[in-house]
């Protein structure tokens, strides 16, 4: 062994050493990189406009005035005793209850169908899918000219049977069926494909197993299926929720004067969001402080209905 | 598994290097365009089509130093998004046109915009109508805008079915058939006894509702800048008015704007719509059918009302003030006027124009070759001001509403006046 090789390894194991440690911090800290996008995004476009939403519903900001002040509460107060905001907060939960039950459960039942062995049964799976790809501003102008008054094809087909016209858009219920209709129309699908997607997840064996045991399509159906469906009808039911209860662009391309957005004469049809948006954007108040109250109320209606529902649907019994 | 994530990783690390060096290779290539070019771009936002384009060439031809860039918006996302961009600082453009029913809640806050004084716009007053150059100046004194066209107010109406009902068609004698408004729903009770199956006098409550409106001074606000709608006898009367009318059926139940309404024209299910002067080309584009059909008659109540209109304002951010004024000066000089009402209907806002030959000879063959250039000229000769607020357009958004609640048969006129009522209260 000669000196000058020992030179050499002991030059070399710095090198190595820290090439080591590099891998040790790799390991450790590259994860953490690779989620890290998700969170930066979700910091400055979801947490940051979050807590700032907060901030500003302390304030009386207004978006012409040039000086703000902290009023603490004050907005939040103001609310509960706004009837305007309670009118659409019925609005919307009226609105929510007749799009979200007909939907998961007409989703069920086409997701059942597509299951079985049908001719065609890609194209059918692919064509539920289709209304989630048009444009949502397009579906509600369409169905908006399909349910007015005077030459809506919807009115013209009731006139032909001889029930008579319907003033969709006037009416309190009957703007709310078709508000729903969009809904329904647009969401049914979506949550059709995902109950499928769980549904061939169930494994054959347990229709056998209930076949032999004498179970009918239709107990299977709601004794193998229905509990192996939990999760996914939980998971539905939340995501409906949130979205439901968020709706926007249906009743404000509904409004024929789309510009003040009150949702029909009356305020009929005037959902959450649409209010703070008459109170932000919509009319000449830019309410900014005002409307921030409105969003954070929202944001903590939306977590106790979707608690709500989370402990009704948990009562759906489990496969397990 | 793990591996794998890496190498995806560094395929994206390679992708994301790629993309922010293409970013600030344009970025670069961007300023240096900008640097190479000396001409001044002008960015003039409006909302539908002033008529401007040949303008803006002649102005182009003689300062080859300027271009041009028009943005169009629709009416309500155009005055919505400059106050979003006034509100943020950034944005806006070189140029903004704004609404009469928007004008009164700008001119509230004069410090997002140029004050044209300082440009000499005080040495231009007199081209205007004394009540237009009002309408845009600001409670300190500041001047924010300069005068594009005015709405002032007349009747069209359906000599056919007019006809058919058994009125007078001429419209000498259908003017003299609604001196006031009284006379004008008293007609409508006449018309609506002999009408044609599915016809109705007035497209909607709210636009003879508003045209009442426009004619009373005070009606929403009072001088002090204090709402007084709950208060006003004046505006009371004309809600009563109106809704006797509604009541009679006298109403389509069409409010204006809506698809409804525009296929009303076409199928001429009213005989008679409010009618500022831009109305006109609103009618022949909507229903090219009815040709000759229509004519237009004087506004009940004598003297004007005013239904749009609008201003061109430079907002405090644009980089180009003395270049967008000077344009803005020659888009509103009588000559543009002149040119845009010619081919566009827009009525100027300048009295010398309004009763200068071409407008006062000027005559419609769409509307039975009534003399159109003389009425709405005269309409808005004889107008008298308002005083408006910063509310005005939501406070006429409630009332729209209100006329409708009682179209609809949701509610009776005394419900939906105090229903009216707290919908005021809520946005003023």
């Amino acid at each position: 062994m000669s000196e000058g090789t020992v030179v050499e390894r002991v030059g070399a194991l710095p090198q190595r050493r820290m090439r080591m440690r590099l891998r040790r911090l790799d390991g450790k800290v590259s994860p953490y990189l690779y989620i890290a996008p998700f969170f930066l995004l979700f910091g400055v476009f979801g947490l940051f406009p979050l807590l700032y939403t907060g901030w500003v519903s302390l304030t009386d900001r207004n978006l012409l005035s040039t000086t703000t002040n902290f009023v603490g509460l004050d907005n939040y107060t103001a609310l509960i005793h706004d009837s305007y905001f309670w009118n659409a907060v019925e609005n919307t939960l009226g609105i929510f209850v007749i799009s979200t039950v007909p939907q998961l459960f007409l989703a069920l039942v086409l997701a059942h169908v597509l299951n079985t062995k049908l001719h065609g049964r890609t194209l059918f799976r692919m064509s539920v899918l289709l209304p989630q790809i048009t444009s949502l501003v397009a579906v509600a102008l369409i169905f908006t000219q399909l349910f007015s008054r005077d030459y809506g094809f919807i009115n013209y087909v009731l006139g032909e049977v001889g029930i008579g016209k319907v003033d969709w858009e006037a009416g309190d219920y009957t703007s709310w069926i078709a508000l729903s209709t969009m809904v329904i129309w647009r969401w049914t699908g979506y949550n059709a494909l995902i109950y499928l997607a769980a549904m061939q997840a169930i494994p054959d064996e347990l229709y056998e197993a209930a076949a032999i045991d004498g179970a009918r399509p239709w107990r299977q159906f709601w004794h193998v299926t229905i509990p192996n469906l939990r999760p996914t009808i939980i998971f539905t039911v939340i995501i409906s929720t949130i979205g439901g209860l968020q709706l926007f662009t249906e009743p404000f391309l509904f409004e024929p004067l789309h510009s003040g957005a009150t949702g029909g004469s009356a305020r009929q049809y005037q959902t959450v969001v649409m209010y703070l948006y008459e109170k932000s954007f919509g009319s000449s108040q830019f309410k900014l402080g005002y409307a921030s109250a409105i969003g954070w109320a929202l944001f903590m209606l939306i977590a106790v209905i979707s608690l709500v529902n989370f402990l009704i649907v948990r009562r759906i019994r489990s496969a397990d | 598994m793990f591996k794998h994530i890496r190498s995806r990783g560094r395929g994206r690390l390679v992708a994301l290097l790629a993309l922010t060096a293409l970013v600030a290779a344009g970025a670069t290539a961007g300023s240096a365009v900008g640097k190479a070019r000396d001409t001044i771009t002008l960015r003039v936002s409006l909302f539908g089509d002033f008529g401007y384009h040949n303008v803006y060439k002649a102005y182009e031809k003689s300062h080859p130093d300027i271009n041009i860039v028009e943005d169009i918006q629709t009416y309500a996302d155009h005055h919505s998004n400059l106050v979003k961009h006034l509100a943020t600082g950034a944005g806006a453009d070189d140029i903004e046109a704004i609404e009469v029913g928007f004008i009164s809640q700008f001119k509230a806050e004069p410090q997002f915009f140029q004050d044209l004084r300082q440009y000499g716009a005080g040495s231009l007053k007199n081209r205007w109508l004394p009540w237009k150059w009002e309408q845009s100046l600001a409670p300190n004194g500041a001047q924010i805008g300069l005068g594009t066209d005015v709405g002032s107010l007349a009747i069209c109406y359906r000599a056919d079915l007019f006809k058919k009902a058994g009125l007078p068609t001429g419209r000498a004698a259908v003017s003299k058939l609604w001196p006031t408004w009284k006379d004008y729903i008293a007609v409508g009770k006449r018309f609506q006894a002999r009408a044609p199956k599915g016809a109705h006098f007035f497209d909607s409550g709210s636009n003879v509702f508003n045209a009442m409106i426009g004619q009373l001074n005070p009606a929403y606000y009072d001088k002090s800048g204090k709402v007084i709608v709950s208060t006003n006898p004046t505006v009371r009367a004309a809600w009563a008015l109106t809704t006797t009318g509604i009541v009679a059926g006298e109403s389509a139940g069409l409010a204006a704007f809506t698809t409804d309404w525009n296929t009303g024209f076409k199928k001429g299910v009213f005989a008679t719509v409010t009618c500022p002067a831009w109305m006109m080309g609103y009618i022949q584009g909507q229903a090219p059918n009815t040709s000759g059909k229509w004519d237009i008659a004087a506004v009940p109540g004598g003297s004007g009302g005013n239904w749009g209109g609008s201003f061109l304002a430079i907002p405090k951010q644009s980089k180009h003030p003395q270049e967008a004024y000077d344009l803005i000066k020659f888009l509103t000089s009588p000559a543009s006027e002149a040119y845009v009402f010619k081919n566009t209907g827009n009525l100027p806002s300048q009295p010398k124009l309004l009763k200068s030959g071409p407008v006062q000879a000027f005559k419609n063959p769409f509307f039975r070759n009534a003399p159109v250039g003389q009425i709405f000229a005269n309409s808005a000769l004889s107008l008298k001001p308002q005083i408006t607020g910063p509310h005005q357009g939501d406070i006429q958004t409630a009332a729209t509403n209100a006329t409708i609640r009682v179209e609809q048969g949701k509610q009776g006129p005394n419900a939906a006046w105090n229903q009216f009522l707290k919908d005021v209260q809520n946005v003023a």
